[in-house]
């Protein structure tokens, strides 16, 4: 295993540490040459590394090997999904020009969609959540009714990101299959927290990363039907169906398969630590800080259609009234404890997560997140140490207010 | 003591960082985004407010060791600094936005967050000095001092702070003498912003076309432009735009019947109209300033000091006490007045093109007494 971050690291959901098995697949292979298009030997070694990669995350994933498209990541596998399933699908109907989003979707999928919308005439539609983020299916059968001829995909993240909320993949993709319409989803947060059945969800495609389940950053993959349309992003030497050309990343795609494979052989063991652990985090500080919100859904319920919880087993999300995420982050840093504040930054400037935002918090109570998000290297003196701090560390932040005199308009008391 | 460093994305404020690292503080990196719609890159001489810059401060803090935020201070930016350079023009005085950010921003804003949040000191990159002198039976104070770089001094700006946000205040760079000796730290340190340009203009105003600004944000508004006897001499798109000591740019058709050179010598906004006139109407030995500051006790009575109006300006003689209000007379009362004056009479010679809104700051030597914003400017 890398090592994990000095310090009580509770930011696994940015990236958590490489299993040692697949850093020592990632060196094995790395330390080969071979370009695993050539026809000679030192390709068909690296292409053997490749397929058998291939093979591995397809029975991971309970996809078909000739359905895992290797990308250089999450980001690279939405943008994909998105710009190359609508370019597909409006090659053969040039009317299908709605893209269909959750309102709380990754930037990954958010930003290729809208910029779709700027340069090549497409019309997004973001679709509603309730107050714990997860997809209003009403919205989503409303739409539908209006205007399905006219609409190109569906994307719909398997787990939310930010505050854990796992969506009805399953529901949403029987009410688009009912038009024929294809469903993209974004299962970088979900594999290895929640279990994950690419054939059995019904999706038509679906994003894969390497480094939240215990592989490298930089390699991922985007699970597609084979007869899904879908243009293809990076042209060139024609790898991996024509769809996603360059020189495949052996040692990394290695890695990656090694990592996929550990987390969902693990998963249900480790997932059930987690939960409880997380369990005692959120007890821990509602119990210290009397003014933290758990936003996302209740940890001990059940998606009701699935039998997969609610809510990812890692993840932790607060509010705290008058109090600034950034100031509670950097407290949270200078006492040895690692967090983040779950929010897009651009150029690490904190915007009130548009997350939040569609699950009706007010912009006020926005600004005061925090998202815990735990993993492998966890333990019960992480958490303990987190809730020994916080209570000043809050104090402090409150004391420090927002940053802006307009924020203070907005009621916080 | 733990120590906030203002990083801009510059090398002054880059190197200050590390002097205040070096000199044992546990040091904190914060860069103040203060437009919400920032550049890609830098462009020009503005120098602080891209994404480039902001990267740029965070490598600087990357390589000292230190960590780094970004604050979004963008509204309280554009509530006080930028609404206070549209109002001051509006009213047809000449505002330093400079001054205003020290004063609301980084001064205050910052200061008070970093201090809530447990912070001794915010360490900047300006050029100026902080003297700590001992008082008998009582505490230190710390006197606000001219860099020894005249070029670069930059006390003029940082006098609105007032002693109590001085005691805060950290200048590592206040004993360089050069920029290139700055530099030189900077590149001595590995710092990549060694070599990066200065940067001149508002940092909120781009291109420097501070006339192109103001009419983007308060309209075209044509008016006339008379001479002193009221006869109409050409047109304007603005009398906000214009500033008292101002030669160029009047759009003049015709020169002048006696030949001479023409000045904005008042910007009359409730009627819209530019006065323009020859140069000795711009000389003034009076002025009236409101908001003083005193580093020291207020002079009840007349002080010997110097007085420099503008950020590059040269000091001048002058005599200077407090005032209960702008432009009225001394009296004991001033430190009670919510917004005291300050009286100034200038003894050695007169200056010209003193425009209301800019700080004048007093100086004895290279100590700063006090400052205030001046009302008023005449001859006596």
């Amino acid at each position: 295993m890398t090592t994990p971050p000095p310090g009580v690291y509770l930011d696994h959901a940015a990236t958590t540490p490489m299993s040692s098995s697949a850093l020592e697949a990632f060196v094995a292979e790395a330390s080969r040459t071979g370009n695993p298009s050539s026809l000679h030997s030192a390709g068909r070694a690296a292409r053997r590394a490749v397929e058998e990669s291939r093979e591995a995350v397809a029975a991971a994933l309970g996809a078909r090997p000739s359905e895992v498209i290797f990308t250089g990541g999450g980001t690279e596998s939405d943008n994909l999904a998105i710009k190359g399933i609508f370019w597909g699908r409006r090659r053969t109907d040039p009317l299908r020009t709605r893209v269909l989003v959750s309102a709380v979707e990754h930037h990954a999928v958010l930003d290729p969609a809208f910029w779709l919308a700027g340069h090549a005439g497409a019309e997004i539609v973001l679709l509603p959540v309730d107050r714990e983020g997860r997809l209003d299916l009403a919205g989503l059968r409303a739409e539908l009714a209006e205007h399905a001829d006219e609409v190109a995909l569906v994307s719909l993240m398997w787990a939310n990101n930010e505050v854990g909320t796992v969506q009805p993949v399953r529901e949403a993709v029987r009410l688009a299959h009912q038009h024929g319409i294809p469903v993209h989803t974004d299962a970088a947060q979900a594999v290895g927290q929640v279990e994950v059945d690419f054939a059995a969800s019904g999706v038509d495609a679906m994003t894969v990363t390497g480094h939240k389940l215990g592989g490298p950053v930089g390699v991922g993959a985007l699970v597609a039907r084979r007869d899904l349309p879908i243009e293809a992003v990076l042209h060139g030497g024609g790898q991996e169906r024509g769809v996603r050309s360059g020189t495949l990343d052996a040692a990394a795609i290695r890695a990656f398969a090694t990592a996929v494979t550990e987390a969902v052989e693990q998963r249900a063991e480790r997932a059930a630590r987690l939960a409880a652990l997380r369990d005692e985090l959120v007890a821990g500080v509602l119990r210290v800080a009397p003014e933290a919100v758990l936003r996302g859904p209740d940890p001990s319920a059940g998606a009701a259609s699935t039998g997969s919880p609610a809510r990812l087993p890692g993840n932790a999300h607060f509010t705290f009234l008058g109090a600034e995420g950034d100031s509670l982050l950097y407290l949270l840093d200078s006492a040895g404890v690692q967090a983040s504040t779950g929010s897009a930054c651009q150029a690490g400037v904190p915007q009130p997560s548009h997350v939040l935002l569609a699950m009706g918090v007010p912009e006020t109570e926005a600004r005061g997140a925090l998202r815990f998000s735990l993993g492998v290297t966890s333990t019960h003196a992480d958490v303990e140490r987190l809730i020994e701090v916080l209570p000043q560390v809050v104090e402090r932040a409150r004391a420090a207010g927002p940053a802006s005199p307009r924020a203070m308009t907005g009621g916080v008391v | 003591m733990r120590v906030l460093a203002a990083m801009s994305g510059g090398v002054d404020s880059a190197v200050a960082a590390a002097l205040a690292v070096e000199a044992g503080h546990d040091v904190v990196g914060v860069h103040m985004a203060l437009s919400r719609n920032r550049d890609q890159f830098r462009t020009g001489s503005r120098g602080c407010c891209s994404i480039e810059d902001a990267g740029d401060a965070r490598r600087a803090a990357d390589v000292l060791g230190i960590p780094y935020y970004v604050w979004d201070l963008s509204e309280r930016f554009e509530d006080t600094v930028v609404a206070d350079f549209l109002a001051e023009y509006s009213a047809g005085r000449t505002p330093n936005p400079c001054v205003r950010c020290n004063e609301h921003i980084k001064f205050e804003a910052l200061l008070d967050k970093a201090t809530a949040l447990g912070f001794d000191a915010v360490a900047t990159g300006h050029y100026a000095r902080v003297v700590t002198r001992d008082v008998p039976d009582a505490a230190p104070t710390r006197e606000l001092h001219r860099s020894p770089n005249a070029e670069k001094d930059q006390s003029y700006v940082l006098a609105v702070m007032g002693p109590e946000r001085l005691e805060r205040a950290m200048f590592p760079l206040g004993g360089f003498t050069s920029k290139a000796e700055v530099r030189a730290e900077a590149q001595r340190r590995g710092l990549s912003v060694s070599a990066k340009p200065d940067s001149y203009d508002i940092c909120f105003v781009a291109d420097g076309d501070t006339r192109g600004f103001l009419r983007s944000r308060l309209g075209s508004l044509p008016g006339e432009v008379v001479d002193t006897e009221g006869n109409v001499v050409g047109e304007h798109d603005g009398a906000y735009a214009f500033t008292v000591g101002q030669r160029k740019g009047l759009g003049l058709g015709r020169p002048a019947t006696d030949g001479r050179a023409r000045y904005v010598v008042d910007v009359q906004t409730s009627t819209n109209t530019v006065v323009v006139g020859p140069a000795e109407l711009l000389s003034v030995d009076r002025i009236a300033g409101t908001g003083a500051v005193w580093f020291t006790e207020p002079a009840a009575d007349w002080v010997e000091a110097e007085v420099q109006v503008r950020a590059h300006g040269s000091p001048v003689p002058a005599q200077v006490r407090a005032a209960s209000h702008d432009g009225g007379s001394a009296g004991g009362s001033a430190g009670d007045d919510p917004a005291p004056g300050l009286e100034i009479r200038l003894t050695d010679r007169p200056l010209r093109g003193v425009a209301a809104g800019q700080s004048a700051v007093v100086y004895r030597g290279t100590q700063v007494l006090g400052q205030a914003t001046v009302s008023r400017a005449w001859r006596a």
